[in-house]
């Protein structure tokens, strides 16, 4: 009871005190030493009010309560902040920071603390920094008060607001200042300004504040907190949105690399390749080698290993496609079912051989320091290597369009394709064409597969996982029409994307794919379709 | 009626692939149960499942044959179907397992009680029942293959790109099926079956009484396609094939009988599903993998599309090959699969039985020759030996 009292009273002696000299010395003494006798439960009033002063001498003496190094003497009650030394401690005093001797253990008790008290006293540590000169501090401390609001630090943000120069400290220490008051005993007037200062600045931190604070509002306020929870979780719904539509983009873009090499040896050759997906997992193997070889001989070049990895890759499954097209499909032109059993047999031979020559485990591939991490824009995240990949993806396709546009070999490729026979007659070799176009589908699946190994487990099943995609992607977008395979890919990454958060993942996936089936009923030859003769050719 | 129509229908191969399946199911059965295990006749029980699963796969490959060998439709999901009527079946099993489970659970399957559910989801239902079962190992998947053909033909959905959509759906079916609150036992399937109509499934008795069942429902399948094939419809089926819309301008509702023959062809796969699932003893939706359907279609390849035994012995000789060589050499078989792919649609287009009947045909065709040259002492030109239109 008398230690109830005590307290009472030397928080009414605070209180009272004025902030000047000797007097606030004294009072902070008292309050430092009502720390030694106060009991467990207690504490915590004790750190308030300590915290309450704003004094920069309370922080290493809560600092020693969190650690424990805090001692009351038992002749006095004088508390200390201790240090060990052998069997003693060095004492000094929490007041005027001078050193007060050693003394034996024995003649000292511990401040004890717990879990409720380590809280408290971060709390309280969280505004008392405030006011740090160390600008890095002060940052850490309006955050650490923005995640736990306390009504009593409502003081001391504001003596910090009043003292504060830098902008981006400042604009934090305005919402911690809202955060706080919201939930403090101030009118409501004001409580008002800070529900509309909490409701511009939004973010999921204001939406939990303003809902518990809900709870606890008096009826006036309520109809403003109410409607800005709304407007904010608009905005939450609408940035919400727009990362999904980022998040279909992103998936577009891997669908668009996938499916580019196969809408030119599919789409414009008519050839069903199973193994495209292969050419993908080979160029992924080959930024895994690229980067092996760079590791150990050639550490600096890190981060252009995925500039080396992209030609070479291009080169590697240029020539399997090149190889497989000499070898086993020219043999098959004009019987598509044939070519697809072909070439599933040669995927199987591919898959199999990087087994054996790899391993069937996953194969580390690193991001290069440009690739990773991610930055934020506005309610967005977006991630480097992401953006990296739609770029390009997007690239690539210009790239293709270009060659397939306006230059002699893509003119070459375009007449064989509408009229082989005419285009033999005017003495272009159709052969030759088939083969480089063939070679040119791979070499282009084996670049996407240098972006992919950055998003994706380099196994050799990799390719397999995007093969029945790409063909999706192909079909419903339209054959022979590197456009429909553009917006085929980006729909149909979009749709996923946003089919997701209803029906997850793989239900998701599901729909899709019903969904293209039901489509192809519609339009059985895609988005784009080509039209007259070539149609049935 | 029907009967006598079935018969006209054999020719001399189908008689003897009858009378061969028919020796088998009484005779392998027979050398199991009857023979001490060191006689030297005896077959062990092992191998009784393993020629069953054998014919449950050439099952499978009759009826990929049916669509893709008479009427042009390759169909690169039909291991759907197989799993349709594999998991009818097991669903069957697992109602049968009672309150043997590990949990001890008289209604629910183990699965069910490990994911809390507390009651049997409706599409369980009635599935303890084995006519209900039998029912729907060939209800599902045919009805299946009826709403997914009737779409896919109505709008002339043809060649590659039906090839396509097929195999999206029996990835769409894995997907599904390897979700838990399907409710079809994800990713582990169904398994650990005790008893089938009361007897033990791993009783020696009921391995050689499914291999004898797998061997009747393979040649029973064979008269019905030979029946099929060989009626006034199953030339127009081969017409359809090779000139669609030739075929279509005479007046003929292709899409209903492309639909015809590819609904038939479901149900016999559902039946060979559900055939297999017993006598292997598990059910997983990995049965649905698009590679596995691909398998189907080269089986089919090597024994030779647009021959009824061919199939058969397409299906026997290459997983007889796989169990070969996994056994031996397991690194090699996805090499040895995949030189198949490759050399039989190089080299082999009409598969074993196709080439070794093209080339009795020839043989035949220059000793008739022959002999007219020696009679008339003429100079007589070889006839063409074209001759592979159906059998």
């Amino acid at each position: 009871m008398y230690r109830i009292i005590q307290s009472v009273l030397v928080a009414l002696l605070l209180l009272a005190a004025v902030p000047t000299g000797l007097r606030a010395e004294d009072g902070l003494r008292d309050l430092v030493n009502a720390l030694g006798e106060a009991k467990l439960s207690e504490v915590d009033e004790h750190i308030a009010a300590l915290a309450k002063t704003g004094d920069p001498k309370v922080v290493p003496v809560l600092e020693a309560l969190g650690e424990g190094n805090l001692y009351a003497r038992k002749a006095d009650g004088q508390v200390f902040l201790t240090k060990e030394s052998g069997s003693n401690l060095t004492l000094t005093d929490p007041v005027s920071g001078e050193s007060a001797g050693e003394a034996p253990k024995a003649s000292l008790s511990k401040v004890k603390v717990n879990n409720s008290v380590r809280r408290a006293v971060r709390t309280a540590l969280g505004s008392l920094t405030l006011l740090s000169p160390d600008r890095n501090a002060r940052l850490k401390a309006v955050q650490s008060v923005l995640q736990s609001p306390n009504a009593d630090a409502l003081g001391a943000i504001e003596n910090a607001l009043a003292a504060e120069k830098d902008g981006e400290v400042r604009a934090m220490l305005e919402q911690a200042r809202a955060t706080t008051l919201i939930i403090s005993d101030r009118p409501t007037e004001e409580k008002k300004e800070a529900v509309r200062l909490l409701k511009e600045n939004g973010g999921r931190e204001a939406l939990s504040i303003l809902s518990s604070a809900l709870g606890s509002a008096d009826e006036t306020l309520k109809p403003d907190i109410e409607a800005a929870l709304a407007s904010i979780e608009q905005t939450q719904a609408l940035w919400a949105a727009g990362q999904n539509v980022w998040y279909g983009l992103s998936l577009g873009s891997v669908l668009l690399l996938a499916a580019i090499g196969l809408a030119i040896t599919f789409g414009v050759m008519g050839i069903i390749n199973m193994a495209h997906g292969e050419m993908v997992m080979l160029g992924a193997y080959t930024t895994f080698l690229v980067q092996e070889v760079l590791r150990t001989s050639f550490p600096a070049l890190f981060d252009w290993s995925l500039a080396i990895a992209l030609p070479l890759a291009f080169i590697v499954t240029g020539t399997v496609g090149l190889a497989m097209e000499r070898g086993v499909i020219r043999f098959l032109y004009g019987r598509p079912l044939e070519t697809l059993l072909a070439t599933w047999g040669i995927s199987l031979i591919l898959q199999q051989s990087v087994r054996s020559i790899f391993g069937p485990t996953n194969r580390e591939v690193g991001n290069p320091s440009w690739m990773s991490g991610a930055f934020e824009l506005g309610g967005l995240t977006i991630t480097w290597n992401r953006l990296w990949i739609i770029v390009f993806a997007l690239a690539v396709f210009a790239g293709l369009l270009f060659l397939l546009k306006k230059t002699p070999m893509g003119l070459q490729m375009r007449a064989v394709t509408q009229n082989r026979r005419m285009a033999s007659s005017m003495g272009i070799r159709t052969p030759w064409v088939d083969a480089l176009t063939f070679a040119l589908g791979s070499g282009i699946a084996g670049m996407a597969g240098v972006a992919l190994s950055q998003i994706d487990n380099v196994s050799p099943n990799l390719g397999q996982g995007y093969i029945i995609d790409s063909f999706m992607v192909v079909v419903f977008g339209g054959v022979g029409n590197l456009w429909g395979t553009l917006v085929g890919a980006f729909s149909l990454g979009i749709l996923n994307k946003f089919l997701e958060p209803y029906a997850g993942a793989v239900l998701g996936k599901i729909l899709v794919l019903v969904l293209i089936i039901l489509f192809i009923q519609k339009r059985p030859r895609g988005l784009f379709a080509l039209k007259g003769r070539a149609v049935e050719a | 009626m029907i009967t006598s129509f079935l018969v006209k229908s054999l020719d001399r191969t189908i008689v003897i692939a009858v009378a061969v399946l028919l020796a088998l199911a009484a005779l392998v059965p027979a050398l199991n149960l009857l023979t001490a295990p060191d006689h030297p006749l005896h077959v062990p029980t092992y191998l009784v499942s393993l020629f069953g699963k054998y014919l449950t796969y050439a099952l499978l490959a009759l009826a990929l044959d049916l669509v893709w060998g008479f009427c042009g439709i390759l169909s690169l999901g039909h291991a759907a179907f197989f799993a349709l009527g594999g998991y009818a079946i097991g669903m069957y099993l697992m109602r049968q397992i009672g309150a043997r489970g590990s949990y001890g659970n008289p209604l629910l399957p183990d699965f069910m009680v490990f994911l809390n559910w507390k009651e049997l989801p409706w599409f369980w239902y009635g599935f303890d029942m084995f006519w209900f079962a039998a029912l729907m190992v060939v209800v599902v998947p045919g009805l299946l293959a009826f709403v997914f053909g009737w779409f896919a033909f109505r709008s002339r959905v043809n060649g590659v790109y039906l090839s396509i959509i097929t195999q999206a759906m029996t990835y769409a079916l894995l997907l599904a099926f390897f979700r838990n609150d399907m409710g079809f036992g994800g990713n582990n399937g169904l398994t650990d079956f005790k008893d089938i109509l009361g007897f033990n499934i791993q009783a020696d008795g009921t391995r050689a009484a499914l291999f004898a069942a797998s061997a009747l429902a393979l040649a029973a399948s064979l008269v019905i396609t030979s029946g099929i094939v060989r009626s006034k419809f199953g030339k127009v089926l081969v017409a359809l094939r090779d000139a669609e819309s030739r075929t279509r301008f005479l007046g003929y509702r292709v899409e209903h009988m492309k639909l015809f023959a590819f609904t038939v062809s479901a149900m016999m796969a559902g039946i060979a599903g559900a055939l297999y699932v017993p006598q292997v003893g598990i059910i997983n939706p990995g049965e649905f993998e698009p590679g596995n359907s691909i398998e189907v279609v080269i089986w089919t390849a090597v024994g030779g599309r647009g021959t009824l035994i061919g199939p058969i012995i397409g299906a026997i000789l290459v997983n007889g090959g796989k169990s070969i060589f996994t056994a031996a050499f397991p690194e090699f078989w996805l090499f040895a699969l995949g030189g198949l792919f490759v050399l039989v649609t190089l080299f082999l287009p009409k598969g074993v039985v196709g080439t070794a009947r093209h080339y009795l045909a020839k043989r035949r065709a220059f000793r008739a020759s022959a002999r007219k040259e020696n009679e008339n002492g003429k100079e007589a030109s070889l006839p063409a030996a074209e001759s592979l239109a159906a059998e």
